[in-house]
């Protein structure tokens, strides 16, 4: 699996690639803002978009709303990972387009849920 | 370093034993430390061992329930292992709607929910694909719990943003779920069908108290008993149930169904269980 991690932070792109490196995905590009995360489609076929929502140039609503008017992108999951955390926010993301939601801090459980949910890997068996 | 000596442990596992009948198999002292140790903390020990003293010495009825609670109370998440609820979706309870669509009634039974994220799931799934049965149908979901604080979380319906981040669906979420403090509380509309109830597997009320269902998720909870109590239960669970009903268990405790009046069936990835 591909992933595009969006965030203007270093630190959470780190932490949040550490953790897909852990859970077996190797296959992971980073972007520091919606605009950059746009540019790095274009050559960076992308299953899953882990994206923050508040990013300076564009961010994370403006992202997903510009990603899902672009048929290339149909196939492309896109996960939101931010500290907003009012339920009628994550509403209006996912009318914009996001397919999940997961609110910081993230764990590597709740990752490896998520991702599970989005069809995209098998959930623990436990 | 556990603080716990043998003995302690041995009388620790007695006591357990004896008050829930679950099993605490030789080299699970650290599960009791991790447990306990909290406990201790707030009550002024210096270690759990020093608790495990007070407990064995004195007549001391809060605290030994205390640390009952600690030792029962079990991991759980919303949709946990996902497969057993799509088959739940596409092929358990649209068949059990069929079969009870001359009464429209349908009896759920979650044994040991833990703090409640199962029979949420039920109630969610309910209302998001069946939406007419979850509004119009006689729908319960008697969820039960052995101990006293899982069924009064479980009463409230609220949950921790890192219990909501794990497995509920966000859309779910926004659909069904109010921001309060720090909590996400669940709407009336999914606490109406879900009733909740203090009650110990090994020891349960009459079939005329809590009988007669249509499905019964009992997951992730056999494996703390010995194959002794593990058949009582499941044949327990057998004579509460109607002959057309469903029961679901955790994946590492079919063998417990060996020998009992049910058969099983294998539906993609999910086992379950019918009654002979």
């Amino acid at each position: 699996m591909r992933v595009l991690v969006v965030d203007d932070s270093r630190a959470m792109r780190l932490i949040l690639k550490k953790m897909l490196l852990e859970m077996g995905h190797t296959d992971i590009a980073e972007a520091e803002h919606g605009a950059a995360a746009l540019d790095r489609l274009d050559t960076f076929f992308a299953d899953l978009a882990l994206v923050d929502w508040n990013m300076p140039v564009m961010n994370g609503l403006e992202f997903i709303t510009e990603v899902r008017q672009d048929p290339r992108f149909d196939r492309l999951k896109i996960m939101m990972v931010t500290s907003e955390s009012n339920p009628r926010l994550i509403y209006q993301v996912l009318k914009a387009g996001a397919d999940e939601y997961a609110m910081k801090p993230i764990t590597r459980e709740i990752m490896a849920d998520k991702i599970a949910l989005l069809g995209l890997a098998e959930s623990n068996m436990t | 370093m556990s603080t716990i000596s043998s003995t302690q442990f041995e009388q620790f596992c007695d006591l357990v034993r004896t008050n829930t009948a679950i099993v605490l198999e030789p080299g699970k002292e650290y599960l009791v430390e991790s447990r306990l140790a909290p406990i201790a903390r707030r009550q002024g020990f210096d270690n759990v061992g020093e608790l495990l003293k007070k407990l064995g010495s004195t007549y001391a009825p809060a605290l030994r329930d205390e640390v009952l609670d600690a030792m029962t109370t079990n991991e759980t998440s919303f949709f946990r292992d996902l497969h057993p609820w799509q088959t739940l979706k596409t092929e358990i309870l649209p068949e059990l709607i069929e079969s009870r669509s001359a009464t429209r009634q349908l009896t759920i039974w979650c044994a040991a929910c833990s703090s409640g994220q199962e029979p949420y799931s039920l109630a969610l799934l309910m209302a998001e694909e069946f939406p007419n049965e979850f509004r119009s149908w006689d729908l319960r979901i008697i969820a039960t719990d052995i101990s006293p604080s899982m069924v009064r979380r479980c009463s409230e319906g609220a949950f921790s943003q890192l219990e909501v981040n794990r497995g509920l669906p966000a859309a779910m979420l926004a659909r069904h779920f109010t921001r309060r403090g720090l909590n996400f509380v669940a709407d009336d509309s999914l606490r109406r069908v879900i009733e909740v109830r203090h009650a110990n597997l090994d020891a349960l009320p009459p079939v005329s108290q809590l009988g007669g269902f249509d499905l019964v998720i009992v997951r992730n909870v056999l494996i703390y008993f010995d194959d002794i109590v593990k058949k009582r239960i499941i044949e327990s669970v057998h004579a509460r149930m109607r002959s057309t009903g469903v029961m679901l268990l955790g994946s590492t405790e079919f063998a417990a169904v060996n020998g009992t009046p049910f058969v099983r069936v294998q539906s993609d990835k999910t086992t379950y269980f019918r009654p002979r």
